[in-house]
């Protein structure tokens, strides 16, 4: 991989086709998968990755030399990457799979990016992912891609400051304790988490302008990967339904009740 | 009273589940649109849902509001113009996207289903206004007027009535004299959808009243005009916050570049935008429909009683079919009649049957989603009261019904009439 020329950003977004966030999800009879005969939309994380790699380029202008988006799945998944140009990405790549082929998982998908990405003349510095896909909500791609590409990694952004000139990005992640800092060395993964930024809806001007942007059309073979799957899916349930809880009229009965559910204290 | 009041807050503490409370609503809707079924390529579906996702994030969480206060939210106009909503079928010259009235009915449709009222306005401004500018403007009119209006910096409209004209538009009274430079214009039109915030609107008026429809001239005036006025916001039952009102012109001077089309040749420019106009705004009733069906559908298999859902009852699924079946045919309808026109066929017959039978259509459907409701469908808090408010203009405005209906008699007679003779 040649490294870029100083100063400019080449941004990454991989995106996902996933069934739209309003849907109610049925599980199929067999009960090894959910019913895919309904709507599907972008990932909205990953709505929120190219949001940000748009943002990047309002606010750093000519620095962002180019936004290229990826999505690894079946025909049906270019309408993904059409969404994205018309939300402001230069171009595309469509890694098609079969329709009948199964989803590929998290280490399959890294692979493919890792891939693409050594594909890329002019090379990139920033891949801005969504951190978890909202099927499988794996919250794994990222992580592993940045472990196979040997770069720093900054997921559950809430934040991103690039400096071009230093080549650094200061990050700001959501973490269970709050927001931790991070200063990173570009080519930088980041995964957002959904307070960096609200999506803009594309415009239909841009969406029909999108309709001209290039996307380059690859298979798995093309990038000499193999997407066949490692897990096994056995089985597929609805979560078990809300129990009603009880009311406890003292601290001694709650107490009590704790233990019957078999929960002791924490030794000190 | 009292036993009416403790029966329906019974009702409400019952019935109000935070999904059922409009305006607590805030996630997309799953309407029960079917693409398929509809027949829209693949270009066409990603742009109705390119406008889907803007009308239900932008339009129908204010949709109870503008109802209520009867006020146009007056940063929604430069906002559908970012989205390119204004100029459908617009030449790229001024802004536009240069789509079919297809696309134009299906951005109507959309809109409509986020909320009546704003649609109305939106369909006035960008059909009325702006689409017969386009069509009969010259160069200067076009690139003067057409940009702002299709940006939404300025607002449009179209008048046509007047208080004692109204199926009978050709009597119209607002009259033209001419005078050095252009016209001057004396009477008033009644029921002007955008009145009153309207910049520039196409209006009729009377060059040569002894004429009749042959003394007709449409011209383009400018709010600022001298001796142009309005009068205060209709107050009226449904379509609330669709600004509407009476206009009024004491000797208002309009410039004779502003004369639109030909000189007494208005009643052409008049009648074929009216076939256009019934084609685009049929998307109207159509989103209304849709809008009223999504809600009762999911309504009558939430509300429980006797320990089933409502909606298995054999009556309320005898209420399901007949909604969904008048939708689908209103639509198929409206939808095969804009696909002729996008090809070059426009029929006068269709136009109007395809605005006659979708109106119809959504009164009834909109009555009966509002039945399905039960006691809260009379309660304002949920939406389908205000649905079937806004599908009863539709009956009137744009034309009524009962010229609708003889429009397409006549046709036939008089097709029956040349082949005979």
């Amino acid at each position: 991989m040649r490294p870029t020329a100083a100063r400019l950003l080449n941004i990454l977004v991989p995106v996902k086709r996933t069934i739209d966030y309003a849907v109610k999800i049925r599980v199929n009879p067999d009960q090894k998968g959910v019913d895919l005969n309904v709507k599907h939309s972008m990932n909205p994380f990953d709505e929120i990755a190219v949001e940000e790699a748009v943002r990047l380029r309002e606010k750093l202008k000519d620095a962002v030399k180019s936004i290229k988006v990826v999505t690894i799945g079946p025909p049906k998944s270019v309408e993904t990457l059409r969404t994205a140009l018309a939300m402001g990405a230069d171009s595309g790549v469509h890694v098609e799979i079969p329709e009948s082929a199964p989803p590929p998982e998290p280490l399959g998908v890294a692979k493919a990016l890792r891939a693409v990405i050594e594909r890329q003349k002019d090379g990139v510095d920033l891949v801005i992912l969504g951190k978890q896909a909202i099927d499988d909500d794996a919250s794994q791609t990222g992580q592993m891609l940045a472990g196979l590409m040997n770069w720093p990694q900054a997921t559950f952004a809430s934040k991103l400051v690039v400096d071009t000139a230093s080549k650094e990005a200061n990050v700001t992640r959501e973490i269970d304790g709050g927001l931790e800092e991070l200063k990173c060395k570009l080519p930088l993964v980041v995964t957002t988490d959904l307070r960096l930024n609200e999506p803009r809806y594309a415009s239909l001007p841009n969406i029909m302008k999108a309709k001209k942007k290039p996307i380059e059309k690859l298979s798995p073979s093309d990038l000499g990967i193999d997407l066949t799957p490692r897990i096994e899916t056995l089985k597929v349930t609805e979560p078990p339904k809300r129990v009603g809880g009880g009311k406890v009229e003292s601290v001694d009965e709650l107490i009590a009740k704790l233990k019957e559910a078999g929960i002791t204290a924490v030794k000190a | 009273m009292s036993v009416f009041a403790a029966a329906r807050s019974a009702l409400r503490r019952q019935a109000m589940r935070p999904w059922t409370r409009p305006g607590l609503l805030q996630r997309r809707s799953a309407s029960q649109y079917n693409a398929e079924l509809a027949g829209l390529t693949e270009a066409q579906a990603e742009f109705r849902n390119a406008v889907t996702e803007f009308a239900q994030k932008e339009v129908a969480p204010l949709a109870a509001e503008v109802d209520k206060s009867n006020n146009f939210p007056a940063d929604l106009w430069e906002k559908m113009g970012d989205m390119g909503l204004l100029g459908i079928t617009v030449s790229p010259d001024y802004g536009g996207l240069e789509l079919g009235y297809f696309n134009h009915l299906l951005a109507m449709e959309e809109l409509s289903r986020a909320s009546g009222s704003v649609a109305l306005s939106y369909g006035a401004h960008s059909n009325l206004c702006v689409n017969q500018i386009h069509r009969w403007g010259t160069a200067e009119q076009k690139q003067k007027y057409l940009p702002d209006l299709v940006s939404g910096k300025k607002v449009g409209s179209l008048a046509m009535s007047e208080p004692g004209s109204g199926s009978d538009v050709v009597s119209m009274k607002l009259k033209a004299d001419k005078v050095d430079g252009g016209y001057k214009l004396n009477g008033n039109k009644f029921w002007i959808t955008n009145g009153p915030v309207a910049s520039t609107l196409v209006v009729y008026a009377k060059t040569e009243p002894s004429k009749g429809s042959k003394g007709i001239t449409a011209f383009i005036i400018e709010k600022g005009y001298a001796g142009f006025s309005t009068h205060q916001k209709l107050d009226k039952f449904g379509m609330r916050g669709s600004d509407t009102c009476e206009l009024v012109f004491e000797d208002c001077f309009v410039p004779a570049e502003n004369v639109l089309g030909e000189v007494n040749k208005g009643a052409a420019v008049l009648m074929s935008g009216l076939d256009l106009e019934r084609l685009v705004l049929s998307g109207g009733p159509l989103g209304l429909m849709q809008a009223a069906f999504d809600y009762a559908v999911e309504y009558v298999h939430d509300r429980k009683q006797f320990g089933q859902p409502v909606g298995t009852f054999q009556l309320m699924q005898g209420k399901i079919a007949d909604m969904y079946t008048s939708l689908n045919a209103s639509r198929s309808y409206v939808y095969a009649v804009a696909r002729a026109c996008d090809a070059g066929h426009v029929s006068r017959r269709d136009c109007a049957g395809a605005i006659l039978y979708s109106t119809d259509k959504s009164i009834e459907v909109a009555m009966e989603a509002m039945q399905c409701l039960g006691g809260n469908g009379y309660i304002n808090d949920y939406p389908v009261a205000r649905i079937l408010r806004d599908s009863r203009l539709y009956a009137v405005g744009a034309g009524t019904q009962e010229i609708r209906r003889m429009l397409i008699g006549r046709e036939f007679n008089v097709q029956f009439q040349q082949q005979n003779s």
